[in-house]
């Protein structure tokens, strides 16, 4: 067996879902453990960024980041790793697309702020305090910092350069165990797939989707709590939003076989530009089709509107990646 | 740039079977029309994938014009009515995103109507020279 691997994993803006994910492969942990020596983990070792920031350039193998980056210190993280790791794999969506905190971007940090520190039923904050970047402490003489938020969310790839993806929210325990097989092939020849990889299928969700699929008609947007779905037949056809058309598979469909629709967390597919803008045109395509003659424009517009949030539906998990991904709102500079 | 000349840049994605007829005719019985409005010709309003729509804002558009033939003249039959349900919901999610209402339009020109071609350019360029330029190019 050639020499253990030297692996970090590392949390920037997530939600811990990955790293339970990194669990979730049960009993197969141990050959994760003696394939890999894990130095870093914030989630379940005990470690200093200042071990990392005292080895060398290069010396770990393999830094494993989830989340995306919207704080000064996790950006500074994200270098930090760069520099340190000769593979950095992009793991999930909040690190391949942005994720879930990426739809911070359809509003500002002005904005957030203000929701945060004064405007919500609980904040009780009569003072109007903002938390201090800096603070200089006249009783001990010292300057502390904090790190700050930035305009926009970005995914990993838009502060450094990632050489592979594994998107998911969280990624399935299949594709995980393809990364381990990737380290392991990696630790015994040297070897590495091309850079850039995405390790998830390249055909949509549909593809691995095991339900019926015929014409597409839908007149009603219904959603998952408010009837029973048909278990067999396509979750579209049957008026609820599912996002399989322009999403990459490789997931293996499983929110389709609890009866769920895809929310399109594996980011698009490999022929798609945006897969914000594909799903939207996907799903006005296949609206109203019978008798779209006779429907008036005010007509249109009330099925259409049955769409309640267009955005939030379609770029749940990747607005950062999209073609306009921020928010165009002229706001005032206080 | 300052607002004095600001000289919109609006991308036009014209139907073959209608609006680009409508234009060509414009242009050969000399309408005048405002040059800002540059075409791009399709085989049909249905098309025009809603990224087309936004790549041209993202690279350099200001505003987006999607022409098309009248409701039941469809060469195809069918890709007027799915360029307005795309136009309808795309329209609202770029509400969410802060774009203005103005920036993005569709209408409706048959071949025969190059006068109505020519007032739909005029009008959306006076529009988007009143908004001032798209912000993702640098506009405020």
């Amino acid at each position: 067996m050639a020499e253990k691997l030297k692996v970090a994993l590392h949390w920037l803006a997530s939600c811990g879902g990955c790293e339970v994910a990194v669990v979730d492969v049960d009993e197969k942990i141990l050959d994760v453990v003696a394939l890999m020596d894990i130095l870093f983990w914030p989630v379940a070792l005990d470690g200093k960024y200042s071990d990392i920031k005292a080895m060398e350039d290069n010396f770990l193998d393999i830094a494993i980041i989830n989340g995306g980056v919207r704080t000064t210190e996790q950006e500074e993280h994200a270098k930090l790793f760069r520099d340190k790791a000769k593979v950095v794999v992009s793991f999930g969506s909040c690190a391949c697309t942005g994720g879930v905190p990426g739809l911070a971007n359809c509003t500002t940090k002005e904005a957030i702020l203000q929701t945060a520190y004064h405007d919500t039923v609980s904040t009780s904050n009569e003072a109007g305090t903002r938390p201090q970047p800096k603070w200089d402490d006249e009783v001990t003489g010292e300057t502390m910092t904090l790190p700050t938020l930035y305009e926009e969310v970005k995914p990993l790839d838009q502060v450094i350069d990632v050489d592979y993806y594994l998107p998911g929210c969280p990624p399935s325990e299949a594709r995980i165990l393809d990364l381990v097989g990737v380290a392991a092939n990696f630790a015994e020849t040297g070897e590495l797939p091309p850079k850039g990889a995405i390790i998830a299928a390249e055909k949509s969700v549909c593809d691995e989707c095991e339900r019926e699929k015929g014409e597409k008609n839908i007149t009603e947007i219904k959603r998952p709590h408010s009837f029973d779905a048909d278990r067999e037949q396509c979750l579209l056809e049957q008026g609820i939003i599912c996002l399989g058309p322009a999403t990459r598979g490789g997931c293996g469909a499983p929110c389709m076989d609890a009866n769920m629709p895809c929310r399109g967390c594996q980011g698009k597919p490999e022929q798609v530009d945006d897969q914000g803008l594909k799903m939207l045109s996907a799903l006005a395509s296949i609206m109203g089709v019978e008798n779209e003659e006779e429907r008036s424009f005010e007509e249109v517009e009330e099925m259409i509107d049955q769409v309640v949030d267009p955005l939030g539906t379609f770029y749940r998990f990747n607005l950062p990646v999209a073609i306009i991904n921020k928010t165009q709102a002229k706001t005032e500079v206080k | 740039m300052s607002p004095d000349n600001f000289e919109p840049n609006i991308v036009a994605f014209v139907c073959n079977w209608c609006t680009y007829i409508a234009a060509d005719t414009a242009g050969v019985s000399r309408a005048k029309y405002a040059p800002n409005v540059k075409l791009i010709r399709t085989m049909c309003s249905g098309r025009v994938d809603p990224q087309f729509v936004l790549t041209a804002l993202q690279k350099g558009a200001d505003g987006v014009l999607v022409c098309g033939c009248h409701p039941g003249d469809c060469h195809y039959k069918e890709g007027n009515y799915k360029a307005l349900r795309r136009h309808t919901l795309l329209k609202k999610m770029l509400g969410q995103l802060g774009v203005e209402d103005q920036r993005v339009r569709l209408e409706w020109i048959s071949a025969s109507e190059p006068e109505k071609f020519k007032e739909v350019a005029n009008e959306i360029t006076e529009q988007i020279r009143q908004l001032g330029p798209f912000q993702n190019n640098g506009g405020e």
